[in-house]
């Protein structure tokens, strides 16, 4: 019995690569502009503007806390009430980049706050420009903070991605859905599917804590 | 545009979210629940001596951090039926959330009580206390502190990852805005409701997490 449906599995393989390679370009697109945005609006928010800082912190907690199921819903069928009609791979990648912008801001304001203000001050009396202390101060010496739980977040967010197969993009969940309805062996399907995420997401989370290892290494031997 | 926002319909609808709001509530308190079990259950295994215990924590925990809830709900809806196992939606959706928080429980349990210095465990071996005695008495109210605040950001998590289980269709928030959608074909209304909803239950969470962090702090001084 196992073996027929073991055999039948073997061969829709090429559709669960398609798959793997629809949930790659989904979460790795999102991902990029989603850090790059996340970046933008963690410098801001770590600046002193007020207003900007509310408006970020507003958005930031209602987007943290909604399901992403919910947001990508709403997306998905409120977009067309404005005339904007979505296909759902471009509905996937807004909800998906708008949800890694705001952990990204979350991670690199927290990031920025950790670096001494002290810092900041020998910067502008050695006369750097806004942009300068930023590129050559604070964000090298932030990274040491921010990059671990970056890379952290980037997991949590090619899991995320998985909710997209429910407005119908054809993602590697997508596929094994489509797949158990001709083959009765939920167990296998997405036992299969599991594999697929666990080979990139695996990784990625060892890479986290070997960061988050070298990255403190200096300073906890400083303070011991 | 939305200019046809139809509150009137809410209203209509207030029941359904009432009692759906409630079933979200149950459902991730009874995820929290079974999470936290499984979690020190987990924690101990991975800090235990034996090898073989470690490693099957380790190996469980790793697996459910690598892979997205929905395919581990996916896995237990379709997959256990195959193996003669029938459950409700509502004990499969549980289940999912349980096995899927408790690898995250875990690890926070275990960065509270490593982050407990070497010297107090020592001390309390030399005082001879036993090791249930040590993780109760010297432990585990040093590793509260360290381990409120992640976990209430854990319950965060689990409330919005109930969602998913709308997609198995279990009557909750996000599925009461799936019936909206359905039956008037309004989503805005159905699921702008549903994210104020989860915006409630986030905003007390979040006032929880403030004020139990100033409270330990007035605690430790």
């Amino acid at each position: 019995m196992w073996g027929i449906y073991l055999e039948q599995l073997v061969h829709s393989l090429p559709f669960f690569l398609k798959g793997l390679w629809m949930t790659i370009a989904v979460s790795g697109l999102s991902l990029i502009m989603g850090t790059v945005i996340g970046f933008i609006w963690g410098i801001i928010r770590g600046s002193r503007s007020r207003i900007a800082k509310a408006v970020i912190g507003a958005w930031v907690d209602i987007i943290r806390g909604t399901p992403f199921l919910v947001q990508i819903f709403i997306i998905f069928f409120i977009m067309p009430e404005f005339g904007i009609q979505l296909e759902a791979f471009p509905a996937a990648v807004i909800a998906l980049t708008n949800l890694a912008s705001c952990f990204i801001c979350e991670i690199v304001s927290a990031g920025i706050q950790a670096v001494p203000w002290g810092q900041k001050e020998a910067a502008t009396s050695t006369g750097l420009n806004w942009f300068q202390q930023l590129r050559y101060v604070i964000m090298p010496q932030s990274m040491r903070v921010v990059l671990p739980p970056l890379v952290g977040q980037y997991v949590l967010l090619i899991k995320d991605s998985s909710v997209v197969s429910a407005i119908g993009v054809s993602d590697v969940t997508r596929v094994g859905w489509l797949t158990v309805q001709r083959i009765p062996q939920g167990l296998l399907v997405f036992g299969l599917v599991a594999l697929l995420y666990f080979v990139i997401c695996y990784p990625l989370i060892q890479l986290s804590s070997i960061l988050e290892k070298r990255m403190s290494a200096g300073y906890t031997r400083g303070k011991e | 545009m939305l200019e046809t926002f139809n509150f009137r319909v809410i209203l209509e609808y207030m029941p359904l979210f009432l009692s759906c709001f409630l079933a979200t509530l149950w459902l991730s308190a009874a995820g929290l629940l079974g999470s936290l079990g499984v979690g020190i259950l987990a924690c101990g295994m991975r800090i235990s001596r034996s090898k073989l215990l470690s490693r099957t924590a380790y190996v469980y925990i790793e697996s459910i951090r690598s892979t997205p809830l929905l395919v581990q709900l996916f896995f237990f809806y379709f997959g256990l039926p195959s193996l003669g196992l029938r459950m409700s939606e509502a004990t499969t959706g549980i289940l999912a959330l349980t096995l899927n928080s408790g690898a995250y429980m875990a690890e926070i349990i275990r960065a509270g009580v490593q982050s407990i210095s070497h010297g107090q465990v020592e001390a309390a071996v030399s005082s001879g206390l036993n090791y249930f005695q040590r993780m109760r008495y010297v432990i585990l109210p040093q590793a509260i502190g360290v381990t409120l605040p992640p976990m209430l950001g854990q319950a965060i998590v689990l409330v919005k990852d109930s969602a998913l289980l709308s997609l198995i269709s279990l009557p909750e928030l996000t599925r009461a805005g799936q019936i909206m959608t359905s039956e008037r074909f309004m989503p805005a209304e159905g699921f702008l409701t549903s994210a104020v909803f989860y915006l409630l239950i986030y905003y007390f969470l979040k006032w929880v997490t403030t004020w139990s962090q100033r409270r330990l702090i007035y605690l430790q001084t």
